[in-house]
Formats: structure tokens, sequence, C-alpha cells
């Protein structure tokens, strides 16, 4: 019997793409999948423990007030599961250290870096080492990017994927890391699993192909097992080729490319290597 | 005493918002400053220990990657002048909340008891050589609004930089006593009446004031109020109610009034224009589409709603939000989109949001002329409301999917921001319909989400009066989206539990007129002032009743259900409140505390206004004609059309809203080769299961009213569907919405040309009725906001009278929908529609300073068969792009189609079925009604043509490989050769910023 794939899509406090992402997860047929709101997880309703791949989606976790996911990121640090002892912060380390699955987008993957998730270095995944600051344009945007999968990355999410083209909603998307020896040992440890680049397929540090100036043209990074991974394009807002940009004028097939990020998280935990 | 927290970027850590703020000083003021670097502040309130500020500073408030921070010590360095911003007391201040709330969370229990409270400020540290009164313009005319904010310049020879600057805490220091005021209006003569109504900002007239005196002098109304303990005086809180319920803005008492109407040969009495023309026309479309009705709720809910399918209904609303933008554009338009998403969200028992669509009309951003007062440059209205909508539908995870903006210089006075909200809800819910309102005498009211403080108070009354030298600051707002999505995510779950059974917002009014509507359904209430949470101390009930403090929702929860309701809501965090009950007593009855404060009966609080009597008279204007010559360079003429302000690209704004969060993106505004052609309409798929999608579309043609308003509505109604067409809606499956925008048209000696303004609100009115009933596309919902005029001194500036007319229909499956980009070299371009020389009130005419009179006409008979057809040849995938013809006329659709394709085109004139003086530069730049540009592959001619037989339709020339863009002209020579990338960049660049 293949294991079971039991998805959390966690919502509340600011998240809104939930509805998208719990759907990618369905029609990349997870067998069980919960969209949760952050509250049933700290009155103990809902428990991290039965699922095997969360799902942090975009939004503004409140409001983004001090910066991108960061209150957000203090309330999963601080806050207590009601009537017990446990913190949170207890139940998402030892989901991660039970080999599990973390998908984060947009604020999801701010949220994992605020955090310290993401890229968890020395395996200390509560102490950041990197952040998502402000565009270089210093502004929204909402437009389609063009990225390239690192083939090398241990990141489970992007193998077999050589270029995708996904769209970026966001004012603080800009990869910053550290220092440079982090930055150093992110890029040799091949945690860079996708970056910007133009229809040439060429990295690019280039706007508006590079929609916020960052770092080396980082858009999503994984930890050293390749089971976290975060990006900041939106793999769930391409789930079908009417939702690309140019679908009334090129030939594409009908399943969107984000799919692929999403089949790939749910065939790896049905596989042997989980 | 406070503790300062300052948190700035490390060195060598770019600042983007310090260099978007110095690009925006050297753009704005011309002020040559050579860098502005940006400080956030806490000032935290409740005696946090050393360790404890350590802490907060060094985890949730700042980022320790990128960023330092100090604690009661300065960080400023290197400056040449230090700009401080912060709120003034009792301004909403959305991250002062979400610091208090992490430091909460942080520090643990308790916290609560000590009552820690954080306020926000941002420092601007400014290096370059500008003098105290320059600096002080930065201040004042750019980063503060000095009604909402307050703010300090030093220069860095003044400022110590040691201690940095004092914590200041913006607290309202209200005290806790109630006050009740009584007034006896039974002796007080018509100039006292008046008195009252103008010092208390009631806006109310002489009538009304009348009819409320008699009211209080009934001798059975005054034996009933002796049993409650009140008596023949009104009281305070009874007066605010009726001023917010009859107000222009709640009771739409000139769409409501009778009207002497005559436009010199024919007279006319018309009792309501609402009743005769706008629900008139809905009630008459019903009727003829029969079984086909889609209509399920109309103009008596917060929305409008019709069916999706067997399955879903859709909920429709349009608001607008101009006189609290006029005076801080980023909360008004903030709290226009918030406010608005409650519209739908508060319709029969609920929708879940879809989409938003936003149309801004504002003065030249580059405008150059003295400004006069009160009045705040048109480029920081135009990026302040930017912004404002920016953070309010961002941040509630709503697509912004349709819109425009409209520039006219009258709209100085005013700015008219148009702010709408789509819904979907499930036809059936627990085993109930979810598009009626039930409410039973007995249900509890609960109040949910913020909490009230003054803000907002006198809203509805403000704005329905004009920009004046008293305009309230407090009817200025600041919205609250994650406050408001934190709700609806609750409200969503209790709705889908069945947990409440009447839902409605508190918008205009407050609660006086969301639970005053809500009475209505159950024949009266019964709440208890005191139990209101409120933001700080000191309110009146008065206050309480009728502050229009944001994110809030009114709900009639069964008694049996309260305590499941509550707990939800706790759980979820959102606050919410037990107020009193609803009844069936016929009174709505408030206290404070065991005390009775108002007492008034449903019937006159809500039927008693006196109808208003007013005279309307029509006589068309003659404008000069203009006489300038066919330009000898057409090249020239297409630059300086495709960079005027109402054609050019709105990229830069599109893009800073997301227009495809939930997933179900598909049409987006954007399209075309590059992603940067415009788009006549939006659509998206609400259930990401199913191929079926919602169109949006809208129409707004404001420089017509210089001619005819009824042909401006007619237009605006036939731009609208045409947008909608052109991408694939049904034309059997659209539904629209009214918002009108006008200039006072009451006669007085403010407006002494009121008569002629009525005139023009009843000829609107009256295409309403003959265009929806053609076109078969019925108003479900709509509002009027009828005093946009701005009057102080000698000056007055009126708005154009506006009228936006929104769509919102079907296309059955969304993989047939068209784009308006131009797909390959050799398909074939047709114009659908005979162009006429209408060039009144055109773009063309505008460009050379004159309106002109010949104001296009919409000819509905021949536009519905074209409709039809053309929906006919999308679903039978023969169109490769569809674009409208509306400002600036077919040449404009004919560019955008090219370069948003890519591509060139190959234009012969002399194909153009046209009729009128023979011009190239009419034929291309008309705004004839009811027009489209379509491409087509040369293999699909001959069906194409077969499904459009009876349509005026000529091919007019080919798409083109070599990026060239070639008019041949009616005389058959070449009058027009340009490569389309130096017309496109034309079009990109004006507001490119």
């Amino acid at each position: 019997m293949t294991r079971k794939v039991k998805t959390i899509v966690l919502t509340g406090n600011g998240t809104n793409c939930e509805m998208e992402m719990a759907h990618a997860c369905k029609l990349a047929c997870a067998d069980q999948i919960d969209i949760v709101h952050i509250s049933e997880l700290l009155f103990g309703e809902k428990r991290l423990s039965d699922y095997n791949f969360l799902n942090l989606p975009g939004g503004f976790l409140d409001g983004d007030d001090l910066g991108s996911a960061k209150a957000g990121a203090n309330r999963f640090l601080h806050a207590r599961i009601a009537g017990s002892s446990e913190m949170l912060i207890e139940n998402l380390l030892k989901f991660i250290a039970d080999g599990k699955l973390i998908l984060g987008v947009c604020n999801g993957f701010q949220l994992m870096v605020k955090l310290g998730l993401l890229p968890a270095l020395t395996g200390n995944f509560t102490k950041q080492s990197s952040t998502l600051t402000f565009n270089d344009s210093g502004r929204f945007e909402d437009r389609w990017v063009y990225l390239k999968a690192n083939d090398q990355s241990p990141c489970v999410f992007t193998r077999g994927i050589d270029t995708v083209y996904y769209p970026v909603r966001h004012g603080e998307g800009k990869f910053v890391p550290e220092s440079a020896a982090i930055l150093k040992e992110i890029e040799k440890k091949n945690l860079v699993a996708l970056q910007y680049c133009d229809p040439t397929r060429a990295i690019t540090m280039d706007y508006p192909a590079n929609p916020n100036g960052s770092t080396n043209a980082i858009a999503g990074i994984c930890n050293e097992t390749g089971r976290l991974f975060g990006l900041m394009p939106h793999p769930e807002a391409f789930l079908h080729h009417t939702n690309h940009p140019r679908w009334t004028r090129e030939t594409l097939p009908e399943e969107g490319q984000g799919l692929a990020i999403f089949q790939n998280a749910i065939s790896f935990i049905r596989g042997k290597d989980f | 005493m406070a503790d300062r927290i300052e948190v700035g970027f490390k060195e060598g850590i770019r600042d983007a918002l310090g260099e978007k703020t110095q690009k925006r000083i050297i753009d704005n003021l011309a002020l040559a400053v050579a860098k502005v670097a940006t400080i956030e502040v806490y000032t935290i309130a409740g005696e946090l220990s050393a360790a404890e500020l350590q802490e907060a500073a060094a985890g949730p408030l700042s980022d320790p990657v990128i960023q330092e921070f100090s604690i009661n010590r300065p960080l400023a360095k290197n400056f040449d002048w230090l700009i401080e911003v912060g709120f003034r007391p009792g301004v909403t201040d959305n991250v002062g909340k979400t610091a208090r709330e992490a430091i909460s969370i942080l520090l643990g229990e308790n916290t609560g008891e000590r009552k820690i409270a954080v306020y926000t400020s941002r420092q601007y540290l400014i290096s370059g050589k500008i003098s105290q009164t320059d600096a002080g313009k930065i201040a004042a005319g750019l980063l503060a609004n000095d009604l909402i904010e307050r703010h300090q310049v030093i220069a860095a020879g003044d400022f110590d930089f040691n201690r940095g600057l004092a914590a200041f805490v913006p607290q309202v220091m209200g005290k806790d006593e109630p006050h009740v005021t009584h007034i006896n209006l039974a002796e007080v003569d018509a100039q006292g009446l008046l008195k009252i109504s103008q010092e208390k900002l009631l806006a109310l007239n002489l009538e009304e004031m009348q009819a409320i005196q008699a009211y209080y002098q009934n001798p059975a109304v005054i034996k009933a109020r002796k049993k409650v303990g009140l008596n023949e005086t009104t009281t305070d809180v009874e007066l605010e109610c009726l001023a917010q319920t009859w107000s222009e803005h709640c009771k739409h008492k000139i769409f409501n009034s009778k009207i002497d109407y005559t436009d010199g040969r024919n007279k006319l009495k018309i009792d309501s224009l609402f009743k005769k023309y706008i629900k008139g026309s809905t009630a008459k479309i019903r009727k003829a589409k029969g079984k086909k009705d889609f209509c399920l709720s109309v103009f008596v809910d917060n929305a409008g709603i019709i069916k999706f399918n067997d399955d879903h209904n859709l909920v429709f609303k349009v608001e607008t939000h101009n006189s609290p933008s006029a005076l801080d554009p980023y909360g008004g338009a903030l709290t226009g989109i918030v406010g608005v998403n409650r519209d739908p969200f508060g319709t029969g028992i609920g929708a879940k949001l879809i989409f938003n669509t936003d149309v801004f009309c504002f003065a030249s951003p580059f405008y150059k002329k003295k400004l006069p007062p009160r009045i705040l440059h048109p480029r920081r209205i135009y990026e302040g409301v930017r912004e404002g909508v920016e953070h309010g539908g961002n941040k509630s995870g709503i697509p912004t999917v349709n819109g425009s903006l409209v520039f006219d210089k009258r709209y100085l006075g005013k700015p008219l921001v148009y702010c709408g909200t789509a819904g979907i809800m499930p036809a059936r819910l627990n085993g109930k319909p979810t598009h009626t309102k039930e409410i039973k005498p007995g249900d509890v009211i609960i109040m949910t989400g913020g909490r009230i403080g003054k803000d907002g108070i006198h809203g509805a009354t403000f704005s329905s009066e004009e920009l004046h030298e008293g305009s309230p600051v407090t009817a200025v707002q600041i919205g609250d989206p994650i406050t408001q999505k934190k709700m609806t995510d609750f409200l969503l779950v209790a709705r889908n539990r069945g947990l409440y059974r009447a839902i409605t917002d508190n918008g205009a009014g407050g609660l006086s007129s969301s639970v005053g509507e809500m009475a209505t359904y159950s024949g009266g209430c019964e709440m208890d002032l005191s139990l209101a949470p409120l933001k700080y101390a000191g309110l009146q009930p008065w206050e309480i009743l009728v502050s229009e403090a944001q994110e809030r929702m009114s709900l009639a929860v069964d008694p049996k259900k309260v305590d499941q309701f509550m707990a939800l809501a706790r759980k979820m965090g959102v606050e919410a409140t037990a107020m009193g009950k609803f009844t069936k007593s016929g009174i709505f009855h408030a206290r404070f505390g065991e005390k009775t404060v108002a007492y008034l009966d449903m019937d006159f609080l809500h039927d008693g206004v006196p109808q208003m009597k007013l005279a309307a008279q029509w006589k068309a204007p003659k404008n000069a004609e203009p006489t300038f010559a066919e330009p000898a360079n057409l090249n020239k003429a297409f630059i300086r059309m495709l960079s005027r302000l109402n054609i050019c690209s709105k990229e830069a704004v599109v893009r800073q809203y997301d227009h495809e969060v939930q997933g179900g993106s598909v049409v987006k505004p954007m399209v075309g080769v590059q992603n940067d052609g415009p788009s006549d309409a939006g659509i998206v798929r609400p259930l990401l299961d199913s191929m079926e999608g919602v169109v949006v579309a809208h129409g707004i043609c404001p420089r017509y009213s210089d001619i005819d308003a009824y042909h401006m509505t007619a237009c605006a109604i036939d731009e609208a569907i045409r947008n909608a067409v052109a991408v694939g809606a049904d034309l059997n499956h659209l539904a629209g919405l009214d918002n009108f925008c006008w200039c006072d048209p009451v006669q007085s000696t403010k407006t002494p040309d009121g008569e002629y303004k009525l005139a023009q609100l009843v000829r609107a009115n009256m295409a309403i009725y003959d265009y929806t009933t053609a076109f078969g596309v019925p108003c479900i919902s709509g509002k009027d906001s009828m005093k946009n005029d701005y009057a102080i001194g000698k000056t007055k500036i009126s708005v154009p009278p506006t009228l936006l007319y929104s769509v919102i229909g079907k296309i059955k499956d969304v993989r047939k929908a068209v784009t308006m980009d131009a797909k390959r070299p050799q398909d074939l371009v047709y114009i659908i529609g005979e162009t006429r020389d209408e060039l009144g009130g055109s773009e063309w005419f505008a460009e050379h300073k004159a309106i002109g009179n010949k104001v296009p006409q919409v000819d509905v008979k021949k536009a519905i068969k074209k409709y039809r057809a053309l929906h006919k040849a999308i679903q039978s995938g023969l169109i490769a792009s569809c674009h409208d013809c509306s400002d600036g006329g077919l040449g404009i659709a004919l560019i955008e189609t090219a370069f948003a394709g890519g591509l060139g085109m190959n234009i012969d004139l002399k194909d153009v079925p046209y009729r009128g003086k023979k011009r190239n530069d009419y034929v291309l730049f008309s705004e004839t009604a009811s027009r489209f540009v379509v491409t087509i592959h040369p293999k699909d001619q001959g069906r194409f043509e077969k499904i459009m037989d009876g349509s005026v339709l000529n091919e007019i020339g080919f798409v083109a490989g070599n990026g060239l863009f070639q008019i041949t002209g009616l005389n058959g020579k070449l009058i027009m050769k340009e490569k389309i990338s130096n017309l496109k960049e034309a079009w990109q660049k004006p507001l490119n910023f």
C-alpha cells in the first residue's frame, strides 16, 4: 500500500492564497487536503503531526505591518497550544525532524525565512540567517517571470524542472543573506533551487525579469534535505493554461506549469525515500 | 513615561522606501535632495522593562539580517534635515496595533492588564542643500497630511544626537462621562432650526427639520416617550440618528424627489427618478425575460444578486468614496475599497469576495497652477488613492481585475474614487436560499470586527455636502484590511455552520444605519450603546451610534446559537459583542445602560423624511465647433493622441494591484505578446473546478455630458456592454450597476444653475431606462453621490456629471475568451459597425481645446444585432482578437491591437464604412459607439462574414509582420507610416511613474 499524502494548508491572520494552494494539492492527487485556520492548531483541534505535507500559502500575515511575515513568525515562535504546555514551534520542529515536507510560497516563504526554517545551514531552524526585503523598485508588483531550476539542488519540489513561468506578486521579495559567507554556503550546497532568468534562460539581475533585485537572482531556496522549500513566485497561480498571460496567443498544454511543484512533493511522499 | 524603539537599515543595505521618497521629492516638488533614509519609530507605553524592550526590539520589531535598532537613543546620523511623521490622537494606526499584538504574544500572559500601547511614526533623514522652507514643504506637502498626522522638522544643527526626540504618546485623552443633551424644538423658529442643523453638521434642510419638530409635538408620541423616561424634547442621539438615516447619502433624497422637468417643448412630472427609471427599467426587463430572468435580489440589499449557475449566485456592488479621498487620499481610498468589500459580504446571507474593480477620476497629475485652499495636488491624490486601494485590495486577498483612470481638470475640486467588489455565494445553504434576509423578533444584535472610535463620525452627512471650510476631520478614516480579513474569515465559517440568521455591514451612519435597517425586517430593535467596545474612553452615546469606524458587521443571531457564535469568534481572534435584540415593537429603541437615549417610531425614522420638490430645465448647450484643419502629419497626431492621459497606458498602476490572487485569472488587465496591451474587460473563474467564467467591464465617458448627459449615459452603457462582449460575454446574461457622481443639482444661491444640472440628471436617467431595457441588461444595484463640488471663497469647481456603468456577466466556457492583441501576421483586420463624424466631446477635439456638438449616439437595435453575431463568432472560435473602439476611436483601437501583438498593420481608410465629413482625422478619431476592431485568420473569413451578415462591417487591412503601422488615406495616398515601437513608447511614457 502506498503512503497516504496528507496535506495541511495553513491559513488565518491575513493569508489569502489557501484556496488555490489546496486546489493544486487536489489536482496533484493528494489523499487528504485540509485548509486549517491557525487557531485550530492553537486550540489543539488540529495537529500538525497528523499531516505529512505542510503548505504555507501567500498573503499578508498581520498585514506584513512589521516587515513581511515578521509578526507571523513571532506568533509561530511564541504561541502556546491552548490548554497544554506545548508550543506551536515545538510541533513544527518535530514535523521537520520527522522528515516531512514544507512548501512556502511568497508570504509563506517569507515566514519560513524569518523563522529560520530556510536556509537553516547549521540545522538550527529557529535562527534567521537571511531575509526577504523590499524590492529595489520600492513597490509591490504583479508580473510574470521566468525561472530556471538548479538541477544540482537537493530540492525535492523542483525535480525534473528546467524552466518555468510563474507570476510574482510581492513588495518584499528581494533575497538578502546575512553575509557573503552564508551566501557562499547556500550556493555551494546548491540550496538555490530557482533563479530569475530572461526568456533565453540566462540568469539575470535586470529588472523586470528579476523583479526585485534579489541577490544572485535567487527566487527560491531549500534546506539541505531538500524537504523544506520556499519561493517568491506563485506556482499555485498557474494550474490551468488559461492562467497564462498569453494563453490566447500561444499553444500551451492544458495543465499549468505550477502543478509540477506539487506533483513532485506528493510523489516524493509516496516514494521510498520519504 | 513611554519608550522609543527606532529601527533603521544597517550600513550598506538598500533603503528602497528612502529612494522612492527621494524620487517623489524630486518629481513632485522639484527639490534636488541627494539622499533620503528612513527610520521606523515605535513609541511604547506600558512601562516595559529594559529587558522586555530589548526582547521586543530584537524580536518582532526588527530584522536582524538587515536592520539595527536603538532604545531611547537616536539612530539618525548623516543628514541635513530630519522629518518625523506620526499620527494624530485617535487616528487608526494599523502598524501600531500589530506591534502591540506581537509584543503581547512575545511577553506572554497578563500583558492585557498592563495596558501596553504602541504608536508608530517614521523619520525621514534628508541630505541636501535645501532651505527650512523647502524642508517644511516636503513635510507638509508630501510626507505628512496635517489632517491626520503631525510632523516635526529639525535641522541637523538643532538635533540632539545623544537623546534624539522625546517620546510622544498620541493618546486620546477622553473621560468616561456619558452625557445626553435634550433639545426642545417646539419653540424654535425656521432660522433656529437651520442653525441647529448647520452647527451639528446634520445636513438637514428646513422642511426636514420641521418634520422632526412636528414629530415631537404629536401627543401620542409624547405619551409613549414618557413611559420610557423621555418627553417632548429630542435627544442628541435621536437627532443624529435621524440626520444619518435621512442623509442624502443614505436616503437618496434627490433621486426620490418630485421633479417638474421641461426641455422647452415638453413638460414632465416625475415622482422619483429612482422608482420610475431605475427600478422601472429593471422590472420591465425582468418581466420581458420571464423564465430566463436571472435577477435574484435587486435594490433591496447592500448589493445586487444574480444567478451564476444553478448552484451559485453572484453579488456585485460599486461605491464611491470621493469626499474622504479629497481630504486624505490614502485613508479615503483604502476605506473605500475595504468598505465596498463589506457590501457583497453583507448581502443576503453573505458572499465570498472574488474580485475588485476601481475607477478613479482625477485632474492631471501634471497640474501646474496655484492650488485653491484645502485642495491637495492631483499628483498627491493620484499616488495616495492608488496606494490606498493597493493596500486595501492586495491585503484582503481580492484580485483587482478591472478599472480605469479618467482625467478632467474639473476633478481638481473633488476626485471620484469608485470601488467595486463582487462575491459568490452558494445558491442554497443549510437548506435555505441565500439571497434573502430574515430576522425574527428576539434575535440577538451582535456587532463584530473592529472597535468604535471617533473616526468617521458624520461621514454620511459630510458626503452629503460640498467640500467646504468646516468639513470635519473626523469624517476621515483609515481602513484596516487585516482586521477585516480576520473578521470575514470568521464570518464565512459562521455562515457555513448556520450560526447567524442575517448580516449587514456597518458603513455610512454606523450602527444607526445597520441596526436601523435590519430592524425593519423584524419590526424594531432595542440595544444598549454602553455595551459597545470602544477604542478609547470619552465617546458620547450619539457618537457610538453614528460612528463609522471601519471593519464592523452587524448580525442577527438566534439566541440559541449565541454561545456557539461567540465561542467561534473568540477562537478565531475576532471581537464580537451582543448589543441587544431585535423586536417587533415598531420602535428603534436605544439605551445607555438602563436609561433610554433614543425612542423613535420605525415608520418615522425610515419613511418620515419629506419628499423634496425640485425643478429641472433642459436647454441643449451650443458649443463652438472647432475650426482646426486636418493635420498634414498624422504620425505626430497619433503620438499626441497616444500620450493623452485618457488614452495612455495605465500599466504602472495596474501592476501594483494583485490581479490574480485566488487562482482563477483568465483575462488579465494587461495582455499581448509582452503582457502590456490594454484589456477591454476582466474574466475570472471563481470556481476552480469549473470552466465557467465571470466577466466584468465598465463604461464611463463624462466628457459627453458637456453636450448631453442623455447620450453620455447611453454611451457609457454601450461601452460597458461592448467591452464585456469583446472578451466573450453573453449579452443574455449581463447585469449592470449605475453609479452616478453628480455636482449639486439643487437650485440655490450656491448653485444658480441647479435646474440645468438636475435636467442633466433627469436625462441620464431617461437614458438608463431607454438603453438598459433595449439591451435587456438590468441595473441590479447602484449608488449616487450628488454633491461633488468644491466651494471655498469665490472658487467653485463642480465635477462633470459622471456615470460609471459597470456590468457583470458570464462566459460559459472561459476557453472561448478572446483578447485584444493581434495574433499573427497576415490576419485580416475588420471594423464592425459604421463610423460617423461624431467627434463632439471626443479626445481629438479635446486635444484641440474644443467640445463640439455632435456627440456619439447609440443605435441600440443595430448594436444588439452586432453583439449577438459577434458573440456567435467568438463562440465558434473565429475571432483572433477583438478590441472595442472608445477614447480616441478607430485609430487608437487599431494601434493598440497592433502593438499589443508586437505586430504592424496596413490599413486603408477608404474601406472604413463611414458617413460624414470626409477627413482622415475624423474617420480615425471619431468616437462613434458600438464598434470593434477584430482580426481573423484568412481561412475563417467566409464563416466570419456569414455569421456577421446583416451588420455593417468591412475588411480594412491586414496585420503585418514588419512592425510598421501604415495607413492609406481617403485620397489613396500613404498618410501614416511609423514603427509600432515608437507609437507604443509614446503610449507608455506619460504615467509611467
